[in-house]
């Protein structure tokens, strides 16, 4: 036990560490404690403590009085009605385990940096402050209470855990390290050497890119720095250029199986080049068929897309004033390995290329898609977290960063499936509103490179870390990879000091910005002087902590910095702002240089010189064979994996049509999300205008968030997505499904079907295997055809394409492909959106568009086990036509209610629609339009795409009808005020109360986390 | 003629520009300025007859929510936001504010009928964790005690379907001593209350938002200025048109204050 650390009044206080507890009051709750106790009880009822109690703990470095000491603890760390504090560390009681979690040497600590802050204002002296809490486990043993920690408030690879409590001597401090400017040998090497050197450096580089890089030193006659190669692994990086996506392929096709013939159809594609009958070439899959269906499209008269796949975001017209840009990223990997850290970084990440897309764009919504393994998952391989713990963290991380943020978290889903076991995704979207002058924006010769916002430090720097040589703490090597903490209150300082260098009077202070994400300056910098070349001075650029090498603050992925172009005589107002909204920025360069070169510095020495032409023309895009055989998806990949145990207990399974319904209710791909929904504030900003959740009390799920982006204008904005994993055994048919469900959700909220801009987001299980490269091109091919026929051009997206866990036996799980689709569409006038819940009884419903038999890849298969079975194709002539006409009927005002039928089919749709406006609802599935030989249960569950229902007036029937034309529909079902929901007409006519349908769907979500009371 | 009201915002504070809208839908004029020029110049603050405390996470609200932006406020502005009040100003602090304000000695105020201290007053209430310990962000139906000394809620009916309000935030359980809630009663200054069933957060009696004894500095969780138009209610599209023919609640709030200000005579 360290003794109490309190100086006496009349010693000359000398700096030490003083150390904080902070706990709750006598007399007063202990929220945090006790929502522990409750996580502990539910994960091992039978070795639960029977109380946790917290304290939060504070370590102040500093010279520092008892009087002043007091002071901190009074004024500034215990709230004076509620908490009590103690200097030094309360003693622990017997029977009592304590645990206590602190952040590592080098993690991202807020907290520290805000009591730095605010004893700066209230003392006028600088302290150095680390945080961490004491977590008192009554009733258990020691390893038992640091397991516990462990599994729930505690991750090795960001956190150190101590069993008394921590009072440290002094703080663990980098030191300046000598460096020397290293050369590479490379000219000699053959290429097994090569391959040798790109792993050992981690580069990650392919032999025949090692041997461009080879053969560009051969030419210049000299070997390569250190720094050179880092900086061409950076920028030559499957995550920076999309080597794969934008590769020549080879694609061959053994059987087209149920979706279209790509070779057979390669006529109609551009850049697809007939090799043999079964076998075409592909040059830039990227190019020929996302982006070319947007160019096509552009061709095709539409006028409203400003910027598409050249900034960090894609950029459509919202009205005459304003551009709106949307974005996703993924963020999976760090996500697995620490979900919380991984998560907010993602999301911060990715508002940081909002605020880096033309001159700056303002973030207004957030968008989140998780993929994870059920919660009940029958085993969980060594090395992956608990798919419970992997979705409450990544929830708590983007509810953390976007919340501080004052970003709404608008739209979103979960999906669940087996094989996210070890290798989770986190999709992150953002979506920002700019005047229509800053779409673009590019450096001036001449202009200063400044680094803005948060400091550089060794975070994210592959595989670096920090050394047991340097630091004192014996853990600090485990600090590693990727992981990294953020702080989105630097990042929010940023982008108010950017806004007004943006709106500045005089104009904008800067001519071009970016982010700094994956590859830090390297990408960032080499990025914005493509074209004209930049001299970077590193000793300039503001770390943490000393003791970074060049190369290391060159490639570091530290977050919330920006990196902008601004002329000389800007400076100084730019400084102004920077001071008056607290944010750092530093000069690190300048853009421009006769030779169109990219020329690093350190101290007036020369680390490294690299030709922009080499850095960003010279990686060499391979030839990659690709495979389709629907034979070997079928055995390799079968459809959605859902337990029945996730489900509701207390629903018998084989039950009428309506026990069905609440089953599936209860999915939890289907059930409510409102557990997370609530976590987010989805209104901040105030233009709120259709929530997630909608009808009485939130009591149903919306299609599509429709927000204000300007809140002074009327016109709406609307944000969806699509994903159809359940026909992921045919990608084309899984993306079509996901463009059409998208545009779905869009739609029913009142979007204009012709003002839709989509994005898409490939997250693959490999690429390596040309089978699982010809199913990419499915994909990607089906997002050709899907953007053409809907007419919604793809503005921007994302692919990560390795996403698989290696087991300690060697085996791999592989994700199944899962392509997202998000969306944004214009709402003309956002006081007529719609939303799903039923208005009026006397009313009737009307579904749009034909039920095919195909019940294939729906959740009613998966749950009634029927493995294979045909899977829907989307229409390509009925689907954007279908839309349209419903668009149309939105547009008149007749339509009181709509809601797109999708996961879980006609029934399920049908019953979100009646308890969320708590009405009742008579349906008669007769009445179908159905496109052949349909039964009931596929009437009632098939999950055929391009369908939605509608609520009408009467009287409004057959003028809806007129409009609709040649779209089919029919009324098939009657609103009542019955509080029940009835299939009449049919061999096995039921009912049930809504109660009974609500219920299913409102605990789903509770259900699937374990949480069930 | 219009009057000006000021937002002041920090690092963190993110409803600085829904608060400007809503004072401007109110009919004001709005500068939104960062404490730290307001610091180096407080008579700033003189010109303003309207004063916002936006919602947000000052500073981060890593150590607790308020708690940095309250103690910079005590040691740089709260002299001149005192004279503020004291000449008449109608301030409002929603969410973060009102946890910045209770910490920097603006709420609850002197006692009734005695003048502002010269230094901050130390923390009377406070306003700790949600009783379930996390964020939540939802509507709820609210309530104005009869007798309230607010000039915000004045004369507003939020009996019915209109009568909700919006929260989101994690640390909103409005707690005092027993006495201190007692003299909060007699002094008519509980401004506003989650009505039976809604009190999500776990707040003593219910409190939602109080003032100062005279009336005119209001602190509340929920946030006013996300309900100025009916399409921000959680069930617009159910409502009845002859309700969203009428002034929506939330924005009635800031228009009551617009109103006072403009007619206290100050410059």
């Amino acid at each position: 036990m360290p003794s109490t650390a309190v100086p006496t009044s009349d010693a000359p206080a000398r700096p030490r560490i003083h150390r904080f507890e902070v706990q709750p009051a006598a007399g007063h709750t202990d929220p945090v404690g006790e929502s522990l106790t409750r996580s502990l009880a539910r994960l091992d009822p039978d070795h639960a403590p029977s109380e946790v109690r917290h304290a939060a703990i504070y370590l102040i470095e500093g010279a520092l009085s008892i009087e002043q000491l007091d002071r901190i603890g009074r004024e500034l760390l215990a709230n004076p009605i509620t908490e009590q504090f103690e200097i030094g560390a309360a003693p622990i009681q017997s029977g009592v385990s304590l645990v206590e979690v602190h952040p590592l040497p080098g993690v991202t600590d807020p907290a520290a940096e805000s009591v730095q802050v605010a004893v700066q204002a209230m003392l006028g002296i600088e302290v150095e402050v680390r945080t961490g809490d004491r977590y008192d486990l009554v009733g258990v043993e020691p390893d038992t209470a640091t397991a516990l920690i462990e599994a729930t408030c505690a991750n090795p690879v960001v956190h150190d855990l101590h069993v008394e409590p921590y009072l440290p001597r002094t703080f663990p401090q980098g030191t300046a390290r000598p460096f020397e400017v290293r050369e590479v040998p490379i000219r000699h090497l053959d290429g097994a050497a090569l391959d040798r050197l790109s792993r050992e450096a981690h580069l990650f580089l392919n032999r025949t890119e090692m041997q461009a890089i080879q053969a560009f030193y051969e030419t210049a006659g000299r070997e390569p720095r250190e720094i050179e190669l880092e900086t061409l692994a950076q920028t030559w990086s499957e995550h920076c250029v999309h080597k794969t996506l934008k590769a020549t392929i080879n694609y061959r096709e053994v059987d087209p199986g149920q979706g279209v013939s790509i070779t057979g159809t390669s006529e109609d594609r551009p850049h697809h080049v007939r090799i043999s009958d079964q076998k075409i070439r592909i040059d830039n899959l990227l190019k020929s068929t996302v982006a070319a269906a947007t160019h096509e499209l552009m061709d095709d008269g539409i006028d409203w897309c400003l910027s598409v796949f050249v900034d960090n975001a894609g950029i459509i017209a919202f009205d005459k004033e304003h551009a709106v840009c949307f974005k996703v990223e993924t963020h999976n990997h760090p996500s697995a390995i620490e979900p919380y850290g991984g998560a907010a970084t993602g999301i911060g990440g990715c508002i940081r290329d909002i605020m880096g897309t033309g001159l700056a764009a303002r973030p207004v919504a957030a968008t989140d898609v998780f993929c994870v393994a059920p919660p009940d998952i029958a085993s969980i391989p060594k090395g992956c977290l608990h798919p419970t713990r992997v979705l409450r963290q990544v929830v708590a991380g983007v509810r953390d960063y976007g919340n501080r943020m004052g970003i709404p978290t608008v739209n979103g889903a979960v999906w669940f499936d087996d094989k996210y076991v070890g290798n989770p995704l986190v999709y992150c979207g953002c979506i920002g509103v700019m005047p229509r002058s800053a779409v673009e924006g590019a450096p001036g010769r001449g202009d200063r490179i400044i680094a803005l916002g948060g400091r550089t430090g060794r975070d994210g720097i592959h595989g670096a870390t920090f050394s047991s040589a340097e630091l004192t703490d014996t853990h600090a090597d485990e600090f590693s990879h990727a992981v990294q903490i953020g702080n989105p209150i630097v990042e929010k300082t940023a982008l108010d000091a950017i806004l007004a260098m943006r709106d500045e009077h005089g104009g904008c202070l800067f001519t071009a910005i970016t982010d700094c994400g994956a590859g830090g300056f390297s990408s960032a910098v080499g990025e914005m002087g493509e074209a004209l070349g930049a001299t970077v001075t590193l000793e300039t650029a503001p770390l943490k902590y000393s003791g970074l090498t060049p190369t290391e603050t060159w490639i570091s992925e530290a977050q919330e910095r920006m990196v902008l172009a601004v002329p000389r005589h800007n400076l100084v107002r730019l400084a102004e702002i920077c001071e008056e909204y607290q944010v750092e920025f530093a000069d690190i360069g300048e853009f421009g240089n006769d030779q169109r070169e990219l020329v690093l510095l350190h101290a007036d020495q020369e680390l490294g010189r690299l030709p922009m032409k080499f850095l960003h023309d010279g990686v060499p895009m391979p030839t990659r064979e690709a495979i389709w055989d629907p034979e070997w998806a079928r055995k390799t990949y079968h459809h959605i994996d859902v337990s029945k145990a996730a489900l509701s207990s207390d629903i018998p399974v084989g039950g009428s049509l309506l026990d069905e319904t609440a089953l599936l209710l209860s999915h939890p791909n289907i059930a409510s999300k409102e557990w997370i929904i609530r976590q987010y504030d989805h209104e901040v900003q105030g233009g709120s205008v259709v929530k997630p959740l909608v009808g009485i009390g939130g009591g149903g799920p919306s299609d599509a968030a429709v927000i204000r982006p300007v809140l002074e204008s009327a016109t709406g904005l609307a944000i969806a997505n699509g994903i159809a994993t359940g026909l992921a055994v045919d990608p084309y048919l899984m993306g079509l499904a996901a463009i059409d469900e998208c545009v779905r959700n869009l739609v029913c909220v009142g979007a204009d079907p012709d003002r839709i801009a989509i994005l898409d987001n490939f997250c693959w299980p490999g690429c390596d295997d040309p089978h699982w490269l010809g199913s990419l091109v499915r994909a990607a091919e089906a997002c050709y055809d899907g953007a053409k026929a809907y007419r919604t051009p793809f503005i921007s997206g994302k692919d990560s394409l390795n996403n698989q866990f290696t087991t300690e036996e060697g085996q791999s799980i592989r994700i199944p492909p899962t392509l997202l689709i998000s969306g944004m569409g214009i709402v003309e006038d956002s006081d007529r959106a719609v939303t799903m819940d039923l208005k009026a009884k006397g009313n009737v419903l009307l579904l749009v568009g034909l039920t095919s038999y195909t019940l294939g890849g729906s959740h009613y298969a998966a749950l009634a086990g029927l493995v294979q079975g045909d899977l829907p194709l989307v229409d390509l002539e009925a689907g954007p036509a279908n839309a349209r006409g419903v668009a149309e009927l939105i547009r008149t005002g007749m339509v009181r209610a709509a809601h797109d039928v999708s996961d879980g089919g006609l029934l399920v749709a049908i019953a979100e629609m009646a308890f969320a406006g708590g009405l009742g609802v008579q349906v008669d599935l007769n009445m179908v339009p159905v496109d052949d030989d349909v039964d009931q249960v596929e009437r009632a569950f098939a999950e055929t795409p391009s369908r939605y229902l509608l609520e009408l007036s009467r009287k409004d029937v057959s003028r809806a009808q007129k409009i609709l034309g040649g779209v089919p529909s029919a009324v098939i079902g009657k609103i009542r005020d019955s509080g029940k929901m009835e299939i009449v007409n049919n061999i096995d006519p039921c009912e049930c109360s809504l109660e009974f349908l609500r219920d299913a769907w409102s605990r789903g979500c509770d259900r699937a986390l374990g949480e069930e009371s | 003629m219009s009057v000006r009201a000021l937002i002041i915002t920090a690092p963190g504070i993110n409803c600085d520009a829904e608060l400007a809208h809503a004072f401007r839908e109110a009919g004001a004029l709005v500068d939104t300025l960062p404490l730290l020029r307001l610091s180096r110049h407080p008579a700033l603050v003189d010109g303003f007859k309207l004063i916002g405390l936006p919602g947000g996470f000052s500073y981060g609200d890593d150590i607790a929510a308020g708690r940095v932006l309250a103690t910079l406020i005590r040691k740089q502005l709260y002299p001149a936001l005192v004279a503020a009040i004291e000449r008449g100003c109608p301030m409002i602090a929603p969410c973060n504010g009102f946890q910045v304000a209770v910490q920097a000695g603006l709420l609850p105020g002197p006692p009734p009928g005695g003048e502002w201290p010269p230094e901050p007053a130390q923390p009377s209430v406070a306003l700790s964790i949600n009783s379930n310990a996390t964020f939540r962000d939802c509507w709820t139906p609210v309530e104005v005690p009869e007798d309230s000394a607010c000039i915000w809620t004045r004369g507003i009916d939020f009996d019915g379907p209109q009568g909700v309000l919006p929260s989101a935030h994690g640390e909103g359980r409005f707690i005092s001593a027993d006495p201190m809630l007692r003299q909060l009663g007699l002094s008519r200054q509980i401004a506003l209350c989650y009505r039976e069933g809604s009190n999500f957060n776990g707040s003593s009696r219910r409190i939602a938002g109080i003032c100062d004894p005279s009336g005119l500095v209001l602190g509340l969780m929920p946030h006013p200025e996300r309900f100025t138009r009916w399409t921000q209610h959680p069930e617009w599209t159910r409502l009845d048109p002859a309700l969203r023919s009428q002034t929506p609640p939330g924005l009635q709030m800031f228009r009551n204050a617009v109103e006072h200000a403009a007619s206290v005579g100050v410059a």
